[in-house]
């Protein structure tokens, strides 16, 4: 029984090890798609007209924590809105 | 001498290495603290900054660094005898390697995870940043004409070897759709693949129309080629133009499709592989046969062992592995020297049943010569005798000799594929950056960059006439390969010095295989460049004297700049973190 357990453990960390870069990757898709969502919901700051932008607001409280990597990741120091001042 | 003896002193030191000179670094030396918040912790993201497990971390570490070129230089550099070889894959493991690996690894950690190439730059400053990309463009332009070669090579000389190989493609970009679209695990989908490689090898090594031999195809070695061609050189030519289609193919897919599912099917080839070759070794228990060393030798092993195995005893590849990924994983600091000293000792491992499986593989000194009658027939030689050695090994497990040798270079061949895949993958990211830096957009477009990549690897592979006759110029880059990745090492470990200068600790565990390895490389690059391949020496070749004096002169500004940093207290802008 020993062994089997050890066996067990033995599978199970080297899925973890196989499962490591894939995980990663997985999450770096995901992150992305999660961009590209932000973005188009927050359109108007491309200059692109929103026509969802009256519920779209109404996320803002649930985001603006997120809201500073974000901006980061796209390549602004700062906040683009001045109504989010996380920086 | 028996060679389950000589593994088992290699291993022994790699042990003592491991239990106490690994041990002085980090409590002496880097002062690791149990307590210090990694910046998988600080910078915890899900992405790039996980704590993972160490083990875990150790096991990804490795498998990311092991690949084909532990085992290629090694093979080559048994040319002057096992002894020397030895040598320096187990003291350069246990001195250079595991202080390099483990000392990015830490000088990353204290930096934010910062890979050494962001910290080269604050070093060497922006004049300096567009010529390191220009470096590390000729190394991995290099890395892939020699992993093209290597595979072409192999196809020729293994047929049975190559329908496995594809068969490798589908199976992969498979898993990678049922992994990622179907949310399955991976690792039963990843063993069914390689049973399906590997039967495949079984069978095809046996069935004579399975293997695609295309100089069969034409006639045999004296039929007819095509472009005025022998039929070696045109099957060369062929194989190299369809790898090139797959490595553009390949290198423009997201990594998720079918890199990532090769290198879970590599995974198992590694630990496959690796346990071919010792339980072989244990069950074959051969003498060793080649020379302790070789005093007629045609070149000094003196300074040229030293680029010749890279891989295995120092790589500065490691380096950007150690700082690039496995330091935003990093759970606990203290981590650092399980994952990063332990993963040079596993490549030494590999590096060293690489030289066994040679040395054991001859009859006699006689035919040992035979093979390896010059330094230039070595380069030719090496890996065929890899794969020969292995395959005497493998048969102690009752494994045929013909299935035996199918799976061995199937294994060498899908590592190199795999490098060869990242590597134009490399390429394409760095020609792109040098299309921003010189404001030339279309560089900046992926398939106009991986164009260029795939081109340029192709004419480097194809074009030089190397003493071989057409297409083996490829392997006449191995030395400048080996000089380039031990030039990123050099840069690496001078890194750690300046960082440990700065904080008042002791540096000479880092500054001594800093100066060691930028010696043996400056004086190995000035014997080729200027007194072999100059244009009034012996082997003129304008090709390799370019490439040569281009990193000759890299190598000189760093030590410049070594000096000036390490006497004049350059502030490299290393974080202050105790």
């Amino acid at each position: 029984m020993l062994v089997f357990d050890k066996l067990k453990q033995l599978i199970a960390f080297y899925e973890a090890v196989l499962e490591l870069p894939h995980r990663t990757e997985i999450a770096r898709e995901l992150r992305d798609e999660d961009d590209l969502f932000l973005l188009m919901l927050y359109s108007e700051m491309l200059g692109i007209p929103n026509p969802v932008y009256y519920y779209t607001l109404e996320l803002y409280p649930y985001m603006i924590e997120e809201f500073h990597d974000w901006h980061l990741r796209m390549g602004m120091d700062k906040s683009p809105l001045s109504g989010i001042r996380c920086c | 001498m028996n060679a389950i003896a000589l593994a088992a002193i290699g291993i022994f030191i790699f042990i003592l290495g491991y239990r106490f000179y690994s041990k002085f670094i980090a409590e002496k030396i880097f002062r690791l603290d149990p307590n210090y918040v990694t910046p998988a912790h600080r910078f915890k993201d899900g992405v790039d900054f996980v704590p993972t497990n160490k083990f875990v971390l150790w096991g990804h570490h490795f498998t990311s660094v092991a690949g084909a070129a532990p085992i290629l230089g090694p093979a080559i550099a048994v040319y002057w005898g096992w002894l020397p070889a030895v040598l320096w894959v187990v003291l350069g493991t246990v001195f250079a390697a595991g202080v390099h690996d483990f000392g990015t690894l830490v000088l990353s950690v204290r930096n934010k995870g910062q890979s050494v190439g962001t910290l080269a730059h604050r070093l060497i400053g922006q004049r300096g940043k567009v010529l390191f990309l220009f470096i590390i463009l000729i190394l991995v332009l290099m890395v892939n004409a020699v992993f093209a070669w290597v595979i072409a090579k192999l196809f020729i000389s293994y047929p049975a070897s190559v329908i496995p190989v594809f068969i490798q493609i589908p199976l992969a970009i498979w898993i990678g759709h049922a992994v990622y679209k179907k949310n399955k695990k991976m690792l039963i989908p990843s063993v069914v693949a390689l049973a399906v490689m590997y039967i495949t090898a079984i069978v095809a090594s046996q069935v004579s129309f399975l293997q695609i031999d295309l100089v069969q195809y034409m006639g045999g070695e004296n039929g007819t080629g095509i472009f005025g061609l022998d039929p070696i050189s045109t099957a060369f030519f062929i194989w190299i133009i369809v790898l090139m289609v797959y490595v553009y193919i390949a290198s423009t897919l997201p990594v998720w499709k079918l890199l990532q599912p090769r290198d879970f099917i590599n995974s198992h080839q590694l630990i496959v592989g690796l346990g071919i070759l010792y339980l072989g070794l244990l069950f074959t228990n051969p003498e060793i046969t080649a020379p302790m060393t070789n005093p007629d030798a045609d070149i000094s092993w003196f300074p040229l062992l030293f680029i010749t195995i890279a891989c295995g005893a120092i790589s500065g590849f490691h380096g950007l592995v150690s700082s690039g990924t496995s330091s935003k994983q990093l759970d606990k600091e203290t981590d650092a020297r399980f994952v990063g000293y332990l993963g040079a000792i596993g490549e030494g491992i590999l590096a060293l049943i690489s030289i066994i499986a040679v040395i054991t593989l001859f009859p006699d000194r006689e035919s040992f010569f035979a093979t390896y009658s010059s330094f230039q027939a070595s380069n030719g030689a090496g890996l065929g005798a890899f794969i020969e050695g292995a395959t005497n090994l493998a048969q102690g497990l009752l494994i045929p000799a013909e299935v035996a040798s199918t799976i061995v270079s199937i294994i060498v061949v899908s590592f190199a594929a795999t490098t060869l895949d990242t590597s134009v993958r490399l390429m394409r990211y760095i020609i792109s950056e040098l299309g921003v830096e010189y404001k030339i957009p279309s560089l900046e477009k992926k398939h106009v960059a991986t164009t260029l990549a795939v081109g340029a690897s192709a004419a480097l592979v194809l074009l030089p006439e190397g003493p071989n006759g057409f297409g083996s110029g490829g392997y006449l880059l191995w030395p400048l390969f080996g000089t380039a990745n031990q030039l990123l090492a050099g840069i690496s470990l001078l890194l750690i010095s300046i960082w440990l200068k700065k904080l008042g600790r002791n540096y000479m565990i880092t500054i001594i295989p800093m100066v060691f390895l930028m010696f043996m490389t400056l004086w190995a690059m000035f014997q080729q460049v200027f007194l072999q391949w100059a244009w009034y020496a012996e082997q003129p070749s304008m090709l390799l004297f370019i490439f040569g004096a281009i990193i000759f002169v890299f190598t000189l500004w760093i030590i410049l700049t070594a000096i000036q940093a390490l006497l004049k207290k350059t502030d490299p802008g290393f974080s202050e973190d105790e």
